[in-house]
């Protein structure tokens, strides 16, 4: 599944450490993203992972460590470097965060009328592209309301990536869906990486899809990264807590099993 | 006490600093923005058209009472003849800008800073920022080039339906002549009451809706309230915040050009 891996990552992300107020979300965060890969940060819900997306995005500034991007340092001040991240990434709103005031074709159009000196009547031909190849061609004058859930999903996606980007960030694109739509946002996602080759990093906590659909997984918990590696080297792990996140549909029916039986067990408050 | 006095002092100097940076920002961001005119038009569309009716039903009313209270004054001194001037001076000077600026802060400001506020909150504006779009180009500053030039209009639609509210009281529901209600307003009124009245109406139409929308904008910055509670506070505040500022501003003007 693999393709162009490099020994210099394309996004290296180095202690990055994140606090609010007396709530340490993030202590000393590493991850290395290859250029080309599909990677999913994986974790339990509320361990940082949408805060850690939003450290990388920009939209919250961490308190300390070092964001690299292909080779140049996103950190605060860099504020050269972070317009070109800006030019080169798009970023996946877990809630789509489409402007309801605009209507399909103007909300793919946005990036582009916004950050390029393209001329109109080139964007109209590039957003028309991309609404036909996320099927939404016929709806391109519908406002982000008049559409379902996954059309919404397909249309964020369109915008992310007219401007064809090199990296996208993806937060938690499958929640809310159920599992054929979860399938088929992965499929989406893999898919377009595949047709456009930008680098795609998702945080997620749906596992089976993302073992499947990743090159590389990794792990975030209690604030750090607990594991990268491929899904192979994932299911191989012996680490406790990738076991204990790994293992945690089998727990479920042994828990299940025992609680029919009417056996006395302790279930897990870990909500 | 002391302690608490001087946070407090400094949280108001911190605001107002940004309060700055935000409208210079808005202002120099516009330069250059893409399909910039679209959206001024929108905003004059928001501002100007949606907000005539109430400016007329209010600025009729205004214009009512000023001639029914000016007369029956007048009528006990006998000087009727100057409910004219009366109600002219009244309104050009301060009723017509200060009133027209608190109708627009109900319907357009509060509109404004209940907007941002949910695209704060809906991650709408998060969403420009990281595409690398100029968020002040594309969502203040036409709004903010709209409030000067639709404010003053706006202002002088009060005034003359006022003129004309007056002349319903004084003329046709009492019993002055309509030629010494319109001479009289035609004498009273001169080119540099005017000049003062749309002085008022860009500096009123343009801080109101700079207040609105700063607190729309950064609805999300304030740790007491989050979600939809946020979106409701930032739009009150809005609201108390642009009127008292308009009052304010009115004795200020005034004091400067009287």
């Amino acid at each position: 599944m693999s393709t162009a891996v490099s020994t210099d990552p394309f996004l290296d992300v180095r202690g990055v450490h994140k606090r609010f107020g007396e709530n340490i979300v993030l202590s000393g965060v590493n991850l290395a993203v290859p250029r080309g890969n599909v990677i999913t940060v994986l974790g339990k819900s509320g361990t940082g992972k949408s805060v850690f997306l939003k450290c990388l995005a920009g939209i919250v500034r961490p308190d300390s460590g070092e964001i690299r991007f292909d080779g140049q340092s996103l950190n605060a001040g860099d504020a050269v470097c972070r317009a070109e991240f800006r030019r080169r990434c798009s970023y996946l709103f877990q809630s789509n965060a489409l402007l309801d005031s605009l209507t399909a074709l103007e909300n793919v159009a946005l990036p582009l009328e916004q950050t390029t000196q393209i001329p109109n009547r080139e964007i109209r031909d590039r957003c028309m592209e991309a609404l036909r190849q996320l099927d939404l061609e016929k709806h391109r004058d519908r406002y982000p309301s008049q559409l379902s859930g996954g059309m919404q999903k397909r249309l964020a996606l369109a915008r992310a990536i007219v401007t064809r980007p090199e990296l996208v960030l993806f937060d938690e694109p499958t929640a809310g869906l159920d599992p054929l739509r979860r399938n088929a946002v992965f499929e989406m996602i893999v898919k377009y990486q595949r047709q456009f080759g930008f680098t795609a990093l998702l945080v997620t906590h749906d596992l089976p899809e993302a073992l499947v659909a990743s090159d590389q997984v990794a792990l975030l918990d209690g604030g750090r990264m607990r594991f990268q590696g491929t899904p192979e080297a994932f299911n191989a792990s012996d680490d406790p807590t990738v076991r204990a996140f790994r293992d945690s549909p089998g727990e479920l029916r042994n828990t299940i099993a025992a609680l029919r039986r009417g056996e006395n067990v302790n279930t897990s408050n870990d909500l | 006490m002391t302690r608490a006095l001087g946070h407090y002092t400094l949280s108001i100097v911190r605001e107002l600093g940004d309060f700055a940076a935000f409208t210079s920002r808005s202002f120099t961001a516009a330069v250059g923005s893409r399909k910039l005119g679209r959206r001024v038009v929108r905003a004059i569309y928001e501002q100007g058209v949606r907000c005539v009716p109430v400016i007329l039903i209010v600025g009729l009313f205004t214009g009512l009472v000023l001639g029914l209270q000016g007369y029956y004054v007048l009528n006990k001194f006998g000087s009727s003849g100057l409910l004219g001037t009366l109600v002219s001076l009244t309104l050009v000077r301060e009723l017509a800008p200060v009133l027209a600026a608190l109708m627009l802060v109900g319907q357009a400001g509060s509109a404004l800073a209940a907007e941002l506020g949910i695209q704060r909150n809906s991650e709408q504006i998060d969403a420009l920022e990281t595409m690398g779009a100029s968020v002040h180009a594309y969502l203040i500053s036409p709004r903010l080039i709209a409030s000067v030039l639709v404010f003053p209009i706006q202002t002088a639609f009060f005034t003359l339906i006022g003129l004309l509210g007056g002349y319903l009281s004084g003329s046709v529901v009492l019993a002055l002549q309509p030629g010494v209600y319109w001479s009289a307003v035609y004498h009273a009124v001169h080119p540099m009451d005017v000049r003062e009245c749309l002085i008022k109406a860009v500096v009123f139409g343009f801080l109101t809706i700079a207040i609105c929308a700063y607190n729309g904008f950064n609805a999300h910055r304030r740790k007491s309230s989050t979600g939809a509670r946020a979106v409701s506070a930032s739009t009150t505040r809005a609201v108390v915040q642009s009127s008292i500022v308009v009052l304010a501003a009115d004795y200020i003007i005034t004091s400067l050009l009287v």
